[in-house]
């Protein structure tokens, strides 16, 4: 069996070494990477720098993959040398490997641009894992980061830092972001993307020097300017690894030259990827890349193939909320060609299509990429257009619904890092009776490089099997697509505090009634209560604290803590009650009192004179504690669990909830109160008390898990808290808190709660003491409303006869 | 546009906050205001559906949502838009600002009376403190076994 020896454990490599393994086995192949992790999908680096996927969930083969295939793995060696007449490589850590045939995939190392102190601490690269981490080390809230390059991973990588809660610019030495894939109008639509975003971006910056003694301080341009930084990233393009093919003596001229069969000068030695140079082109994105590996592998396993052609070069930002997508040529007026174009400034919409006779040669799409495999589609297949030529940027509606995948023939190329076809996505469903897109991606990797082709897939999935699972993801709504945890994350470190600046950076500029009530949830829980509420994005209810009832009159229920009222009281209740001619007066299942019917103008006089506080009956907040007579009066009470009850809806009342929370407290295990099947309930026993959660008796019945068991009440209010406060974080609006629990687990909330380490209970008690400070009786707003008309009809200011 | 309709001064533009509605009482009708921060519109303060309190709702770009049952309103052609039912439909009014007055645009033939009578007439009515109707007896005891 013949040798092959790999250089290089990167996509390229891999890649190629995969589909060599797809012909019968002809190579021992022993695979030498000098980094020392498994090899990853590196084009989802700045994915892990955003925080959006972790390094595992990036990893393309397991070492069980090396394993079964028989591939000697040698991580963290770098080979050094290569002897073309001994036929060996060497390796740094002084081992020589004899090859029949050399794959040569060394990829390529960023270039640093001449500039004095590129050596000092705090200077970066990014372009591995290693630099991703070392990055994510140094970010943190607040941190002044420079970017130098504002190229593509450039802008992901100042993306991501900004994410982690830096403060970024971009320094970029031309006259516009992505000159290789934009004009300068599509420079200028991304540029007022990312500065909306926050990312300050400055052009024709051509940056001199790095500042500091050893660490760097800052950075200074030609013109003598300086911008300060805690540290910079250098992220100004590539260079072809190509040290190698010199030592072997192979033409060398920016890349490793090879030729159409991906051979070198040596014919048994082969090259793929970053380091080539084909046809007087270099490439540096991951779908060319694919198609040399499976030409190489056709070769050397002495399979005749058309051989390579060449890739037309597509690129699309991977930054959530910033569609740009590029392919083919930009030429900005060649003649001969044929610009059609649309622009809506006010939306960030820019779409540049670049025609030659009248064939599509070139595609710019800023602010909406939806398009974009209608138009690499029309690229690759080289179509003539004359046709659609008034329908290119809008197609026809009804008769056009875009790219239909069901319309493309099966040897369509769906997957285009991959190089999948309709057609084997097909058989892969069909053979192997996958029903998931999950399955999917693992059978035949479609998808799983830069992803954009993951609605065909689903569409293809749906096709063929009716009812196929959708992938899971907890959006809020179709507004924002982005899920929750992701997007408190991202609340949080971008330090956004209104609704509509989530919706207009993240969303759709618009919500709707489902989404503005969650982001207004959110901003209230990430921010304390400290940021500036916007009542137009809540639901009527909270805009005017009382619940609308089916004829647009509202209820209203005061807080009766625990239950226990009095006399004075139950008069006022009573006296308003006859005074507003309030049609119902209803005794509740919370042992509360409701008032219903009352028009919207009353509500504020009403408050006044019933003089008690709100009892939230209309909002997703804290509810009420229910309790029994505990040790007062009851024979059998063996807690005073009247206090500890009233002391609970103190301590929690006022504050908002994902979903409406309901309490109790009893006094002894014949549980009057309810208290199992309660969000929260304390269950009083002979020295000492439990506290359940996720109980419910509504929609659904369950019955409440076991938090902890503690001695004292306070305890007991304490660990209550800690699960208020965790519940009000993680859970999903409108998710209770018996959803919640089944989904986290009720093993992970006590470990995350009640036996969490010390610091993490902390910061769960200080922010409810935050949010607590922040909050206040809804109700006092009846003396001092938020805007003029909130509980008043307008009058017309001129009365008309009639 | 009935050539006799008149303009009637509602009210000053920041009376009505940003994306949301109010309502007023233009000739004994209900009409829903609402500010979308480029403009004004006007609709029938009365969702088709159940006759729920349109100015109430959460304002979702052009159109409004029904606190009531959640139906979508497009408040440019009072059309439903979701469920989208173009037999449901409300009437729209024109509208106008002049030196930072809303001004709107009534019918004037149109004399209408209330149109809500559920929404205020309990408060005429004497206070009846149980408002069940009785519950009709088994008809046949013979059917239950």
């Amino acid at each position: 069996m013949e040798k092959l020896v790999v250089v290089g454990n990167g996509m390229a490599g891999i890649g190629c070494v995969e589909q060599i393994l797809k012909y019968a086995k002809k190579f021992e192949i022993t695979l030498f990477g000098d980094e020392t992790h498994l090899n990853y999908n590196r084009i989802l680096l700045s994915s892990v720098l955003a925080g959006e996927k972790s390094a595992e969930e990036i990893v393309l083969n397991s070492l069980e993959w090396y394993e079964k295939n028989e591939i000697k793995l040698r991580l963290g060696v770098r080979i050094v040398n290569v002897d073309p007449a001994q036929k060996t490589v060497l390796g740094d850590d002084g081992s020589v490997t004899p090859f029949d045939k050399l794959l040569l995939a060394m990829g390529s190392t960023p270039l640093i641009p001449p500039m004095e102190g590129t050596s000092k601490k705090g200077v970066y690269v990014f372009r591995n894992l290693d630099d991703t981490r070392a990055l994510l080390d140094c970010s943190r809230t607040g941190a002044k980061a420079v970017v130098i390059g504002g190229g593509l991973l450039g802008l992901e990588a100042a993306r991501g830092l900004q994410v982690q809660g830096c403060d970024v610019t971009v320094v970029h030495l031309m006259d516009r972001l992505m000159e290789r894939q934009l004009d300068l109008t599509g420079g200028g639509y991304l540029k007022a993307k990312m500065e909306c975003m926050g990312v300050a971006v400055l052009l024709n910056r051509n940056t001199k020097a790095i500042l500091g003694e050893e660490k760097a301080s800052g950075v200074r341009f030609d013109d003598g300017s300086e911008l300060a930084a805690d540290f910079v990233v250098i992220a100004a393009g590539i260079r072809p690894n190509i040290e190698l093919g010199r030592k072997a003596g192979l033409s060398v001229h920016r890349g490793i030259v090879v030729n159409d069969q991906m051979e070198t000068s040596n014919p048994d030695i082969f090259a793929v990827g970053e380091c080539v140079e084909h046809n007087g082109v270099c490439y540096g994105l991951v779908a060319p890349l694919l198609e040399q590996g499976k030409v190489v592998a056709a070769t050397i396993t002495g399979h005749p193939t058309p051989g390579y052609q060449g890739t037309v070069p597509a690129a699309k930002l991977k930054i959530m909320g910033v569609d740009v997508f590029s392919a083919g040529e930009i030429g900005e007026t060649t003649p001969g060609y044929d610009i059609v174009r649309f622009e809506d400034p006010a939306l960030g919409i820019y779409k540049r299509l670049t025609l030659k006779d009248n064939r599509l040669a070139g595609v710019i799409l800023v602010g909406d990429a939806s398009e974009s495999h209608r138009y690499m589609d029309w690229l690759q297949s080289k179509q003539d257009l004359t046709e659609m030529r008034r329908h290119l940027l809008f197609p026809q509606p009804a008769a056009d619904t875009g790219f239909d995948v069901a319309a493309v023939p099966d040897s369509r190329v769906i997957c285009g890092c991959h190089g999948i076809s309709k057609g084997a996505i097909i058989r892969a469903i069909q053979e192997k009776s996958l029903s998931t897109l999950g399955q999917v991606k693992e059978c035949t990797r479609a998808s799983t490089g830069c992803g954009s082709c993951t609605d065909l897939c689903q569409q293809l999935l749906n096709a063929i099997v009716p009812g196929a699972q959708e992938e899971k993801k907890k959006f809020i709504c179709r507004c924002v697509p982005i899920s929750e945890d992701r997007l408190r994350e991202i609340v949080r470190s971008q330090r956004i505090r209104s609704v509509q600046e989530v919706l207009d950076i993240y969303g759709n500029g618009v919500g709707c009634e489902a989404c503005k009530p969650a982001l207004s949830y959110m901003m209230d829980v990430v921010w304390c209560g400290e940021h500036n509420e916007d009542r137009s994005a809540r639901f009527v209810n909270d805009r005017v604290h009382a619940n609308i009832q089916k004829d647009g009159t509202f209820s209203v229920v005061p807080r009766i803590r625990g239950g226990v009222t009095s006399p004075e009281e139950l008069r006022r209740i009573a006296d308003v009650a006859e005074k507003y001619r309030v049609p119902m007066l209803k005794i509740t299942g919370s042992q509360r009192i409701d008032l219903l019917g009352v028009q919207k103008a009353d509500l504020p006089k009403i408050w006044a004179e019933l003089g008690m506080p709100s009892g939230q009956a209309y909002t997703k907040g804290v509810r009420m504690v229910k309790t029994c007579v505990g040790t007062d009066f009851c024979r059998f009470g063996v807690q005073d669990s009247t206090s500890a009850g009233i002391e609970m809806e103190r301590r929690f009342e006022n504050l908002f909830t994902p979903h409406k929370l309901k309490m109790a407290a009893v006094g002894c295990p014949r549980n009057c109160a309810e208290a199992t099947v309660k969000d929260i309930g304390l269950i009083g026993q002979e020295g000492s008390w439990q506290i359940v959660v996720g109980g419910a008796a509504g929609k659904k019945v369950r019955k409440a898990d076991l938090l902890v068991t503690v001695e004292s009440a306070e305890e007991a209010l304490q660990a209550a808290a800690l699960f208020f406060q965790y519940y009000r974080e993680n859970a999903n609006y409108l998710e209770r808190t018996y959803d919640f629990v089944e989904r986290v687990s009720i093993e992970r909330v006590r470990r995350e709660t009640v036996y969490a380490p010390l610091a993490v209970q902390q910061g769960l008690r200080e922010r409810l003491r935050k949010s607590k400070a922040a909050s206040r009786d809804a109700w006092l707003e009846g003396d001092e409303p938020r805007h003029p008309t909130q509980f008043v009809q307008i009058e017309p200011m001129e009365r008309l006869a009639g | 546009m009935n050539p006799e309709a008149t303009w009637v001064r509602i009210t000053a533009c920041e009376n009505i906050p940003l994306r949301e509605g109010r309502v007023t009482t233009v000739r004994g009708r209900q009409i829903a205001i609402f500010n979308l921060g480029d403009r004004f519109l006007a609709v029938d303060n009365r969702c088709p559906h159940r006759g729920g309190p349109l100015s109430e709702g959460i304002v979702s770009g052009t159109s409004v949502v029904c606190p009531l049952h959640a139906w979508k309103i497009d408040l440019s052609t009072g059309a439903a838009a979701n469920p989208a039912s173009p037999a449901a439909c409300i009437a729209t009014f024109p509208i106008r600002i002049a030196d930072g007055i809303v001004e709107l645009q009534i019918p004037s033939d149109e004399i209408e009376q209330d149109r809500s009578p559920e929404n205020c007439a309990h408060r005429d009515r004497p206070i009846r403190w149980v408002q069940r109707k009785p519950i009709a007896p088994l008809s046949a005891p013979s059917e239950v076994l």
